[in-house]
């Protein structure tokens, strides 16, 4: 099996939880906080928290989407700001507009409800997020696997899924990295598939492995001392 | 004064097992470029209460990943220590009326304890309001100051937190337990969640004849089920609430409640208290008042192991750790969305929340009807906690706090 000239580097991932000024007691508010707060506010409601409640594989996708079933108790526009599927995004700007619309379609056609005041409060919140050399690389494919298994949740979730802001591509970077490094588009392909809102992340995890181990079959030798043909 | 000497250590390896290799890795690697910078914790308590319990675990294991941590307890006289019982409750919203008398005992304290303590380390943190005011002893430029609270300040007294706020503005950034618990301040805030010890006496694992044992002896019929609420006797934590909410349950389910808290001996409120919740009871033989010695962790842990719901459903509330300690073994809790516990109880993901007595019955029948549903919120509320309310996930935080400063990303 080849080994990339570009070696794959893993990093590990922390984030600390900034308190915002801004908060939220009704629809309307809500609409005025997504509009206002800071990117890295949406980047906290959105990608990180998904990432801290990993294992709520249904019908928990973003804090605005929880707050507005629990506390605003709106299913139909909780329904829909958790369907905002966030590996469609590139770029915050572009989530924040979809957020922002949601919620002031709602509010317009609604305006009774607009102005209802929630259980309680949202705040507005915000991740600082550091990142330091894990100090594993990959340069094959068992190396990759190797680093894979050895990564926590966080640093896991910083590679397969906020990775998309980074390259503003709708990929992530083991993805990059084993198509443009490995040649493996195929392998690539079936790892950026895997669902992470019906998945916990030991769950993606243990299938991104699942899908790397099938690949390493292929290249074993064969009886005859052969190479599987790759595909 | 001197550093506090630590309680029993526990290896920061042998959490791998609770929280696995890759996350032992990360706070070792996250530890790496702080490895020999200093950091000072300083509060008023080496014992007893939330913050001594945290500390007493979290100070080792940095210490362990290479900080040079030091804890120092301020000193205080009766007089001092009645003051800030005072200043806490008022921050709490309590009646408080304001004697200038109060504020001078407060200072004189501060500037005492500040003759003794060297606060010469690049990190500090100072817990809460007690010592708030060694901020004044800041040499400019030096040190990164932090001021952690660990109360709800959403409704100060006015005249209390009037006094203290001058202090906080001075802090390089100040730490809330939840964000409605934070103000408006001129300084950057966090958000830390308290933890709780997943080998601690309290949470760690129990063999079945030591549950078995227990509720033997306190006459609980493990073949019913077993609704119970861990808190002191306060009429905060609603216990008489409680009790009412049972007894609608009682219409449709055979079930037993259990309501255990510490010994109310020293504590002339909490006497009172007590003495409501045994007359609420009287005749019902299937509701358990158990008066346990010091919290009795070992106990605690089993009583919440054994039981098939437990609830909180506390008036007010701080954090509320005791929601996360049924969550840790995986029980299904149904708790009062105030304070901490709606961090904690994530609303049919992790627990039930309710506003009422008689939705507080609603919930715990509607989850005796469906065990399968208690089941899974309780595997769910495991993983949220394992997630976010365990001691290592506290440690990840200070170091994620320390490296941001550090970097002077803080703002």
């Amino acid at each position: 099996m080849q080994a990339a000239q570009t070696p794959f580097e893993f990093f590990t991932v922390a984030s600390l939880t900034r308190i915002g000024n801004l908060s939220a007691g009704t629809l309307a508010e809500l609409l005025a906080g997504l509009e206002q707060c800071s990117d890295a506010s949406i980047f906290h409601h959105t990608f990180q928290t998904l990432s801290s409640h990993h294992y709520l594989t249904e019908g928990f996708s973003n804090d605005f989407a929880q707050w507005v079933l629990a506390d605003a108790n709106r299913d139909a526009l909780a329904e829909q700001l958790a369907a905002l599927d966030i590996r469609d995004y590139t770029s915050i700007a572009v989530l924040r507009q979809d957020l922002c619309r949601v919620v002031r379609e709602f509010n317009a056609v609604h305006p009774e409800f607009a102005q209802q005041q929630a259980l309680e409060r949202f705040y507005f919140c915000e991740s600082l997020v550091v990142t330091l050399p894990f100090g594993v690389t990959a340069r094959t494919l068992d190396e990759f696997r190797d680093g894979v298994s050895r990564l926590s949740h966080s640093a896991f979730y910083f590679h397969l899924i906020s990775s998309r802001l980074r390259l503003q591509l709708r990929t992530n970077d083991f993805s990059h990295w084993l198509a443009n490094s490995l040649g493996l588009a195929s392998l690539a392909d079936y790892i950026n598939r895997i669902d992470i809102y019906t998945n916990t992340l030991d769950s993606a995890r243990a299938k991104v492995l699942r899908l790397v181990d099938r690949e390493r079959r292929k290249h074993e030798p064969s009886p005859t001392g052969e190479a599987h043909p790759p595909g | 004064m001197s550093p506090v000497r630590l309680a029993k250590r526990i290896p920061l390896a042998d959490y791998a097992a609770v929280i696995g290799d890759g996350e032992i890795e990360e706070l070792r690697t996250l530890a790496k470029p702080l490895a020999g910078r200093t950091v000072e914790m300083v509060n008023s308590t080496a014992v007893g209460g939330g913050v001594a319990e945290m500390l007493n675990r979290l100070v080792p294991l940095t210490e362990e990943l290479g900080l040079a941590i030091r804890w120092e307890v301020m000193t205080g006289g009766e007089d001092f220590f009645e003051v800030t019982k005072a200043f806490h409750n008022a921050l709490h919203g309590e009646p408080y009326h304001a004697d200038p008398k109060h504020f001078e005992i407060y200072r004189a304290y501060n500037e005492q304890n500040l003759k003794r303590i060297p606060l010469d380390a690049e990190f500090i943190e100072i817990h809460d309001p007690q010592p708030a005011g060694f901020i004044e002893s800041r040499r400019a430029g030096k040190g990164h100051w932090i001021w952690r609270c660990h109360i709800d300040l959403s409704h100060p007294n006015r005249a209390v937190w009037d006094f203290l706020e001058p202090y906080v503005a001075k802090y390089d950034g100040a730490i809330f337990s939840s964000p409605e618990f934070a103000r408006q301040l001129p300084v950057p805030q966090y958000l830390l969640y308290p933890a709780i010890d997943p080998l601690a006496e309290k949470n760690k694992d129990l063999d079945p004849e030591f549950i078995d044992g227990v509720l033997e002896r306190y006459a609980v019929d493990p073949s019913r089920p077993i609704l119970t609420q861990i808190s002191r006797f306060d009429r905060l934590k609603d216990p008489v609430g409680v009790i009412r909410a049972y007894r609608i349950v009682k219409r449709y389910f055979d079930c037993q409640l259990v309501l255990a808290g510490g010994s109310a001996s020293d504590d002339p409120e909490g006497t009172v208290v007590l003495k409501e919740v045994k007359e609420a009871a009287e005749g019902d033989s299937d509701i358990k008042v158990l008066e346990l010695p010091a919290w009795a962790p070992l106990e605690v842990n089993a009583l919440q192991r054994a039981s098939t719901i437990v609830i909180q459903k506390s008036l007010r509330e701080g954090f509320g750790l005791t929601v996360s300690e049924a969550l840790w073994k995986k029980k299904p809790v149904v708790a009062s969305a105030v304070g901490g516990i709606p961090t904690q109880v994530i609303h049919k993901h992790t627990g039930l929340l309710s506003h009422s007595v008689e939705g507080t019955a609603y919930q715990i029948r509607y989850l005796l009807s469906h065990p399968e549903i208690a089941t899974r919120l309780g595997e769910q509320g495991h993983q949220h906690v394992k997630e976010n309310f365990l001691i290592t996930q506290n440690l990840k935080r200070y170091l994620t706090l320390f490296l941001i400063f550090s970097q002077g990303i803080a703002s």
